[in-house]
């Protein structure tokens, strides 16, 4: 059978045209045809994120001479952060180091963000299953509404929060007309959880949509063999429910954790000193301190730290719960 | 329809209604302690929907349904008595085969040891045993279907409710499982409730069965005598296949009703009806293979019609005549076991014939 189909096929394709023959290979070649599908993305990636980090990661290892570079390879900027010294303590914990404000920064970026994380996948969670679940005629108009505050720009809704939690802001001259207070509350804004809350806005609508789907995957026989099985609506929830939308839950806190890390927009407009994130210092590295090769040094670091803490996440959650659901 | 010692489920006047459609409507009957009882209809006649409200994932719009005596009119699934085996399996993609089984364990109260060894035993007797930590998608069809039946039955429910659960399978594995899901019912001793559309599949394997129809209950019986003696039309033609002849009646004697069927003569039948009344719109119903064909014109004793054969279809164990009888928009369907090989050589479109049935093969409805 072999001999007989095989022989004269192959025989026949050489004697085709070159742009005949090409299509036979890119027809017969899921590969090629998947690379050639990825091409204009993989062209974007490379040029914007692979080059820029390459030129980054250069950049860490060499050092600034007041308005020189001088590009002779040096892990001074990595010393710099982790030198020992004196020290500070920062939530009681004692950062033994010569500049003790990048760690405890790059510690606090880490907690204010885990902090905005988890209330915005506890509150994403609710909303993405009443979708889900609950809402039966209207779904998609319910999913364009949460999209609705993306439709603004990002720096818009940080101003918003501005003008809500500021001195003469909404929230103090309204407590203040209906008279439950006297004079404006000043620690509504410039503080860590003025922050925390303009994030959680912010990445709020991008968290609902991985929740929802992993939510709306759920085969519903799978709930009903639950409840048929012995089960409440609230253990069925924890047994099943849960686990089976874990997938999205996870993709949504990393969604949301990895960029706000190091987010510099929001501190530098709500946070004022208290408020302040790794985001903020590196900027300053790049701007006025322009001193390029530690702003760089610290990206990395900062990249590193965030790596590490979502592996160690990954790890913990139990990564073969994620692939038997994937298959 | 007393509530009899021997009677598991019980529905009266039960009925759901989606908005306008009527799911199921107005059905009321009894299932037996023990007994392997199918849901037989066709597409969309209300099946799934009566199982659902079995297992409490609906509740009825009217009526009320007693499992075990108890009305089930305000309990929960999780507490009802049954257990549902899913046409889609509904296998836990989360969990292992063996977490799988045991999941409904869990509430009972059991120590872990004991939990482990009721679920070794439901592997064992499953057929299942090495496959307890495979995980779900690692499971062919038909090992899936032996997960979800074992998942299931290790609860222990006074009544197991099966919503297709061969449909997925191949013809092979069906008709092993088939066989296997009746030992199994017959080893447990628990109440199966069967919902199929395969009706060769609720013939082989139920004690009784009800036929559906339209969200309807049309008969319950057993598989011969549904076979044999359906109460009506829509019974008689979606079990087998089925030749009918509409007429009046003619003339009745003790025992027998002569029915007059226009062109293509009279027929006789038994007389099971207790008031059949002279003139009455009937319909005589018989079956293919009860038919006889004579190439010469019989005797004149019992029926006999004369038609002409039209077409023919050739299915290897047997062929099927159809046969044009003036008078008849429908053709007559005879079928001819092939007990020799190769007679169909015979040139026979469009040759006279003579269709015979004995009386009692006959079978008297009334026309809908
Ligand atoms: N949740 C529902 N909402 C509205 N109509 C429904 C619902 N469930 C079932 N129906 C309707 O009720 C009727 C009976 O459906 P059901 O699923 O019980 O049929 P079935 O006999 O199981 O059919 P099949 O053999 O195709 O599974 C159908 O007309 C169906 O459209
Ligand atoms: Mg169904």
């Amino acid at each position: 059978m072999a001999s007989v189909t095989g022989g004269p096929l192959v025989g026949h394709a050489r004697s085709r045209p070159l742009s005949q023959r090409f299509r036979a290979l890119l027809l017969r070649s899921e590969a090629l045809r998947g690379y050639i599908l990825l091409t204009p993305t993989l062209l974007v990636m490379f040029l914007l994120l692979v080059v820029p980090l390459c030129g980054m990661i250069a950049f860490s290892f060499f050092t600034q001479v007041y308005f020189d570079i001088d590009f002779t390879l040096t892990l001074k900027n990595y010393w710099s952060i982790i030198k020992p010294g004196a020290g500070n303590t920062y939530l009681g914990i004692p950062f033994p180091f010569e500049t003790p404000v990048y760690t405890i920064l790059l510690v606090k970026s880490l907690l204010m963000s885990l902090v905005a994380t988890s209330v915005i996948v506890l509150m994403a969670y609710p909303m993405a299953y009443f979708i889900a679940f609950r809402a039966t005629n209207h779904k998609f108009l319910w999913l364009v509404l949460i999209t609705v505050p993306l439709w603004t720009s990002y720096l818009l809704r940080v101003f918003a929060w501005k003008v809500i939690l500021g001195h003469n802001g909404v929230l103090n001259s309204g407590l203040i007309s209906i008279g439950v207070i006297e004079e404006p509350l000043g620690f509504l804004l410039y503080n860590p959880a003025a922050v925390i809350i303009t994030l959680t806005h912010a990445w709020l609508a991008f968290a609902i949509l991985p929740i929802y789907v992993s939510l709306e995957k759920i085969d519903r026989s799978l709930l009903e063999a639950a409840t048929d099985l012995g089960d409440s609506k609230l253990i069925r929830f924890l047994r099943v429910t849960l686990p089976l939308s874990l997938p999205g839950v996870i993709s949504s806190a990393l969604m949301v954790f990895i960029p706000t890390v190091g987010d510099y927009v929001t501190p530098a407009q709500v946070g004022g000193t208290s408020g302040i994130m790794i985001g903020t210092i590196i900027q300053r590295q790049f701007g006025a301190a322009n001193n390029w090769p530690l702003g760089s040094a610290l990206s990395i670091f900062m990249m590193l730290a965030v790596t590490a803490i979502v592996c160690l996440f990954l790890w913990g959650v139990g990564n073969d719960r994620i692939k038997a659901r994937g298959a | 329809m007393v509530n009899n010692e021997d009677s598991v489920i019980s529905l009266r006047g039960v009925a759901k209604h989606f908005g306008a459609v009527r799911a199921v409507d107005d059905v009321s009957f009894e299932i037996r302690r023990g007994e392997f009882f199918s849901l037989l209809g066709p597409s969309g006649c209300g099946k799934t929907t009566l199982l659902r409200l079995l297992a409490g994932f609906d509740f009825p719009t009217q009526g009320e349904i007693l499992i075990d005596g108890q009305p089930m009119s305000s309990v929960p699934p999780y507490k009802r008595p049954t257990n549902t085996v899913f046409q889609s399996y509904a296998i836990f993609p989360h969990l292992s085969v063996a977490e799988n089984i045991g999941y409904g364990l869990r509430k009972k109260g059991l120590s872990k040891r004991e939990l482990a060894e009721s679920v070794h035993q439901a592997l064992e007797q499953m057929k299942l045993a090495g496959y307890g930590s495979r995980a779900a998608h690692q499971l062919s069809g038909g090992h899936r279907q032996r997960v979800a039946l074992a998942r299931a039955l290790v609860c222990r429910p006074k009544v197991l409710l099966l919503d297709e659960p061969l449909g997925a399978l191949d013809r092979k594995l069906r008709e092993a499982m088939q066989i296997e899901l009746r030992q199994l019912q017959r080893s447990v001793g628990i109440t199966f409730v069967f919902v199929t559309h395969d009706q060769e599949e609720a013939l082989s394997l139920s004690d009784r069965i009800a036929v559906m129809s339209k969200g309807r209950v049309l008969q319950i019986d057993s598989a011969a005598r549904l076979y044999e003696v359906p109460n009506c039309r829509l019974v008689a033609d979606f079990i087998g296949s089925m030749n009918f002849f509409d007429g009046s009646i003619k003339c009745v004697d003790n025992g027998h009703v002569i029915v007059d069927v226009g062109p293509a003569g009279s027929l006789c039948v038994p007389k099971i009806q207790k008031n059949v009344e002279l003139g009455a719109e009937v319909t005589v119903a018989v079956r293919p293979e009860k038919v006889h064909i004579e190439w010469r014109a019989p005797k004149p004793k019992g029926n006999a019609i004369v038609g002409r054969i039209a077409d023919e279809s050739y299915l290897g164990d047997r062929s099927h005549y159809y046969v044009e009888v003036p008078g008849m928009i429908r053709r007559v369907c005879v079928a001819h076991q092939n007990a020799e090989r190769f007679r169909r050589s015979i040139e026979s479109h469009g040759r006279q014939v003579w269709l015979t049935w004995s009386t009692e093969s006959a079978v008297l409805l009334p026309r809908e």
